[in-house]
């Protein structure tokens, strides 16, 4: 593999890492919040979250790049108040794994929480804890291992990402080209033999990642 | 104990708790089957559910009343409780579940103090340890005693003793006698082993089906229901 593959890699797995690291305060509110009892709209938040697992990835991407495009309402609020553009640079491959991968965390998490016994919730707060220490000292360390679960899904989830990439970020050489980007360039163009290595490095890293996962969430559970 | 419960009533299915009951004495036994609403009637009193009607009272401070829309969160009622399936933190050392209530009154209160707690309840040796290594006995005791050092002033107590020997049982009696008389916490005692109101309670309230239908010393009700 020549140096601009291995850095197509690196760059793949920064932006994986940073969509997870991103989605990370956002999905476990979001699935702590689901397995709260009684209050409205909760089908609705619960579907929103789950719709990009079951959306085709294309049609996120154009969602996304109706959004964030120079023209789009949330694009052109960014780059008036901040100078930040989005569509077809980094920030958009970033975007597009990170609310491709966010179901994936969200349920894992949602389970994580569901399975944390209420009762322990509930002596907490005889115990004179308000309902954040309750959240930060019981439900989500008895949930960590869940939610990391959940992490290595949406790392993994984002590190193969394409359809909603390819849209939103296009598949610009050196900014935005991701492993599966050039995996599938590659093939367009005849180049197999470029193709393979990318897809050899690749299985590599999702097999190291849901392997560490399990063993992380394993040592979690044994405490 | 200074506990009143003015016309509470939760339904919950086809089952009702309709209770209008004051409690006065140092450990108050509530005996009934399984069924009866005991747990449901410790919840409310705990704040951990909500009555659809009537108020409760501690102290002369009204935790909950239906009528003005006041209901105390749990975490400001100061009263204990141990479930019956004791809830301890699995993911906290014995040391860490004692800590996890101990109210920063409890340092001025010498009786509230960690060691002394601890030793009172007998686990001093135990408090390095993780609570899922412990036997039932000994997680019991670490229950009771993370209660006590939220320095409650009213210790509910569900069944706490309806998975242990009688070896055990009696060594907890003890300890329950301890905490009346040397903590000062008065008892709201939840069980449906009459041997167990004798030897601990000055009053037993008996509920059947969310109602009580009698009370008095623990000789009179259960030589009673003979």
């Amino acid at each position: 593999m020549n140096a601009e593959a291995w850095k197509i890699v690196l760059f793949t797995m920064q932006i994986a890492a940073l969509s997870t690291v991103l989605i990370l305060p956002l999905g476990i509110a979001t699935a702590w919040l689901l397995t709260r009892p009684g209050w409205r709209g909760k089908a609705l938040v619960e579907t929103c979250a789950m719709l990009p697992l079951f959306l085709p990835p294309v049609a996120t991407g154009l969602i996304l790049l109706a959004l964030f495009g120079r023209r789009g309402p949330l694009g052109a609020w960014l780059e008036r108040a901040f100078g930040i553009e989005f569509v077809f640079t980094w920030r958009a491959v970033v975007l597009a794994c990170a609310v491709m991968s966010f179901p994936l965390l969200v349920r894992a998490a949602q389970s994580a929480f569901q399975e944390v016994n209420p009762r322990l919730e509930h002596i907490a707060r005889t115990l004179g804890a308000s309902e954040w220490r309750v959240f930060f000292t019981i439900s989500l360390p008895l949930a960590l291992r869940g939610i990391i679960a959940g992490a290595v899904l949406a790392f993994a989830r984002a590190l193969g990402e394409f359809g909603a990439t390819a849209v939103v970020a296009g598949m610009i050489p050196g900014k935005t080209m991701t492993i599966s980007l050039a995996i599938y360039q590659n093939i367009q163009l005849g180049h197999d033999d470029a193709a393979w290595p990318l897809l050899a490095v690749s299985i590599g890293i999702v097999f190291l990642t849901v392997f560490c996962g399990q063993i992380l969430s394993r040592r979690q559970s044994a405490r | 104990m200074n506990l009143r419960l003015q016309n509470i009533r939760l339904r919950v299915g086809t089952f009702a708790l309709e209770i209008d009951a004051a409690f006065d004495h140092p450990i108050t036994g509530i005996f009934g089957p399984s069924g009866a609403g005991k747990t449901s009637l410790l919840d409310l009193i705990a704040g951990l559910r909500q009555p659809d009607a009537g108020a409760i009272v501690l102290e002369n401070e009204v935790l909950f009343d239906a009528n003005n829309g006041c209901d105390l969160p749990p975490r400001f009622r100061r009263i204990g409780y141990v479930p019956q399936d004791l809830a301890l933190f699995p993911h906290l050392s014995v040391r860490g579940n004692l800590r996890y209530g101990q109210r920063r009154v409890s340092a001025k209160n010498g009786a509230f103090t960690l060691e002394h707690v601890a030793e009172a309840m007998e686990i001093s040796p135990l408090l390095e340890r993780n609570v899922t290594n412990l036997s039932g006995g000994e997680q019991q005791r670490v229950a009771f005693a993370r209660a006590l050092l939220s320095s409650p002033r009213l210790l509910l107590l569900d069944e706490p003793m309806s998975s242990l020997d009688l070896k055990l049982k009696t060594r907890l009696i003890v300890l329950l006698h301890r905490i009346r008389e040397e903590f000062r916490v008065p008892l709201l005692y939840v069980t449906h082993d009459a041997q167990e109101l004798r030897t601990l309670c000055d009053e037993v309230c008996v509920l059947e089906k969310g109602r009580l239908v009698g009370r008095g010393s623990p000789a009179v009700i259960l030589d009673r229901d003979r």
